[in-house]
């Protein structure tokens, strides 16, 4: 029985397609793994090792190593407030610390509800914007608790909160596993191939030395 | 000379749609398109001279275009500051396919402008990338993006796509026998991953642990043991300003070794933290953090006590380094390094102990686990400081955390040179045990802490009556 849907099974092709060799695909499918389900299962695993050439225990070592991937269910939401130097200069530890009363959950923990999963993270490059918190990868800058407890009412009735967020970014934040709401496709057509290292030849064609084709089109 | 830059009027300091940016005055190399609140899409770039920089290259040889990125002697912005030019000469003759590995991994705490030049202006970073293989020979690209950025890569896929469709990735672009893929790759979370060979084991599927050196550089055996140049997002977002004005007028801006501008963040207790485009060399951690175009002082008047000129890896600086100019050679004589362009400035009401112990802490949570003098040395400095600060700390403490510092990276502790306490200047990077600069990068910001401010670790030690004490840890750490 396989684990991906028929579209993300096409999209899982696709994605190898755009590597020499199909082990680097391996943390893209993770994600496209956890896109379908919250979080990487078993069976995704067992799948990914047959697509990529590996085995499943590889597929776990590799994924345990980062830590956005989550080997059980986690929130709809996974809430990450960052409390690193920048963000605990400006509050990010008592920022955490209301998240944590308000949800009833320690950092690491899910509320009943399974709505929001709560995480303590290292810096996530919003120095400036101090302190600041993620809702699934979204950004909420200059946060406080007014800030947080707006989000999550938000989140609980159904609307989108991310014009309290980061500026530019908009629409809804999709449920936890869905990183970016589109894709890069390489059209077959543009496609310049996938050069296996296997293939040591020779330079590429526009370092051959062959007056006719170098240079631009423009002169 | 370069007439295209912008200097942007003063009052006009504060763009809403890119949260962070400061449009100070000055030149803008790498920021011109952020003021616009389409600068991302496709159609904005190329209305404001994307690709420009591109063409300019096609219509030169590649050797050609490498020449003129080494004569523009671009610093790696990425943190070792390693020039751009020199490093794309180290692969070797003969030996294909090379690839090109962008590390857009920004995760150094305090530093933030990967991100914003990733979500601003994706088509510059493109550009960048595509005169980068153009120069070299590089037969495929994989943009390397951390993992938590979902806008940028929203914004880096949309703007492929883009590209793809209007010729300027893929086969034949415009119209030349110059042909190259760029894939955008998802990272998954893990600080570690930004060092060159854990980022090309990561890519190649594997845990992102770095590989043992020699070979110290990708360039020579990288991704698939192939030659691969791994190179920051800020250094390529430079290329395609030089390859249109050309390296001379890039060296106009700038200080003689240091040339062009940087993207340097600056977070922390100053009244306007931002993002700001700075001339480098010219400009002094003063005129940063002080001055009118940039910070505008300390918060509420208050004095500064310590700040971080160039990420949680580089020691601190303190009052007296305030006047030296932002040129990397300068701050790396001075004991400490410009880093990835982060600064974090701490004002008097700073408690050192629990800022040193979240800095130790990040880099214990984020050690791979490779070499143990990294994996056990820092997580036992954490419990050290999480002891003393809790007020169990013992008499010893402070010299065993200099000790076990010692044992990760040996001999003269990197301290920032300050006269006053009879400290030389001693070389950054230090000496190290382990096979990457991490668990180095643990010590020498707490050790430069810990030699200036040892009256406050002490007091945490001594005089525990006056201070706020926690429960007691259940267990303790590691024998000492």
């Amino acid at each position: 029985m396989a684990y991906f849907t028929e579209a993300n099974a096409r999209t899982a092709t696709e994605i190898i397609a755009n590597y020499p060799r199909p082990r680097s695909a391996v943390i893209p499918l993770l994600h496209l793994a956890q896109e379908q389900e919250g979080w990487v299962t078993r069976d995704a695993m067992v799948e990914i090792a047959d697509l990529t050439g590996a085995t499943p225990a590889e597929i776990l070592g590799t994924g345990s190593f980062y830590e956005m991937f989550k080997f059980h269910p986690v929130g709809r939401y996974v809430v990450n407030v960052c409390t690193n130097i920048s963000c605990q200069l400006l509050g990010g530890e008592e920022l955490l610390h209301h998240v944590e009363e308000s949800l009833g959950v320690h950092a690491g923990g899910t509320t009943d509800d399974g709505m929001f999963t709560v995480e303590d993270v290292e810096c996530v490059a919003a120095c400036t914007e101090a302190p600041c918190f993620t809702v699934n990868y979204r950004y909420f800058h200059r946060a406080d608790a007014d800030t947080f407890d707006a989000v999550v009412d938000d989140l609980r009735a159904g609307r989108s909160p991310l014009a309290r967020g980061a500026q530019g970014d908009d629409g809804h934040v999709p449920a936890h596993g869905t990183l970016g709401r589109l894709r890069q496709h390489v059209p077959d057509d543009r496609r310049a191939g996938v050069v296996p290292p296997e293939e040591a030849g020779e330079a590429p064609v526009w370092l051959r030395p062959s007056p006719a084709t170098a240079g631009g089109s423009d002169g | 000379m370069a007439e295209p830059t912008t200097v942007h009027p003063a009052g006009m300091d504060y763009v809403p749609h890119a949260a962070g940016f400061v449009a100070n005055e000055g030149p803008k190399l790498l920021t011109s398109r952020f003021p616009y609140e389409d600068s991302y899409t496709l159609g904005r770039a190329l209305a404001t001279g994307a690709y420009a920089g591109l063409r300019a290259a096609l219509g030169r040889a590649p050797d050609d275009v490498h020449a003129e990125v080494r004569e523009a002697t671009l610093l790696g912005r990425g943190g070792a500051g390693f020039p751009a030019g020199v490093k794309w000469g180290f692969c070797p003759e003969g030996v294909w396919p090379r690839y090109l590995v962008v590390n857009g991994d920004e995760s150094e705490p305090g530093t933030y402008k990967d991100r914003l030049l990733m979500e601003r202006d994706p088509h510059q970073l493109i550009e960048g990338c595509l005169i980068a293989c153009y120069a070299l020979g590089l037969s495929q690209c994989f943009l390397y993006v951390r993992g938590e950025m979902a806008l940028a890569q929203e914004r880096l896929a949309t703007a492929l796509n883009d590209a793809y469709a209007a010729d300027y990735v893929g086969r034949n672009i415009c119209d030349t026998d110059f042909s190259v893929d760029i894939i955008l790759h998802w990272g998954a979370g893990a600080y570690i991953v930004g060092e060159e060979t854990a980022l090309i084991e990561s890519l190649e599927g594997n845990r992102g642990m770095p590989r043992l050196k020699p070979p110290y550089f990708p360039a020579a055996i990288g991704l698939y043991g192939k030659p691969t140049i791994v190179n920051n997002v800020e250094t390529l977002a430079n290329l395609p300003w030089i390859l249109e004005h050309g390296a001379a007028a890039y060296r106009g801006y700038g200080s003689e070794t240091s040339p062009g501008t940087r993207l340097f963040a600056v977070s922390g207790h100053v009244v306007r933290p931002g993002v700001y485009e700075v001339e480098q060399g010219v400009t002094t951690f003063r005129d940063l953090f002080y001055g009118d175009n940039f910070c505008r002082g300390i918060r509420d008047g208050n004095d500064l006590k310590a700040f971080i000129p160039g990420g949680a890896s580089a020691p601190w600086f303190f009052e007296e380094q305030l006047d030296l100019p932002l040129e990397a050679r300068d701050v790396g004589a001075a004991g400490s390094m410009l880093g990835s362009g982060a600064m974090v400035v701490m004002d008097h009401t700073t408690d050192v102990v629990k800022a040193c112990l979240r800095v130790v802490r990040f880099f214990a949570r984020e050690s791979c686990g490779k070499c143990t003098p990294c994996r056990e040395g820092i997580s036992w400095e954490e419990k050290i400081l999480e002891r003393i600060l809790d007020g169990h700390g013992r008499p010893a403490d402070l010299d065993l955390l200099l000790d076990i510092g010692d044992n990760i990276s040996p001999g003269p502790y990197p301290v920032a040179a300050h006269g006053a306490e009879g400290f030389d200047a001693v070389p950054f990077p230090p000496q190290q045990t382990t096979i990457c600069p991490l668990g180095p990068s643990a010590i020498a910001p707490i050790t430069s802490a810990l030699r200036r401010f040892r009256s406050e670790f002490e007091a945490r030690i001594t005089c525990r009556d006056s201070l706020p004490v926690q429960a007691a840890p259940v267990v303790e750490g590691a024998p000492a």
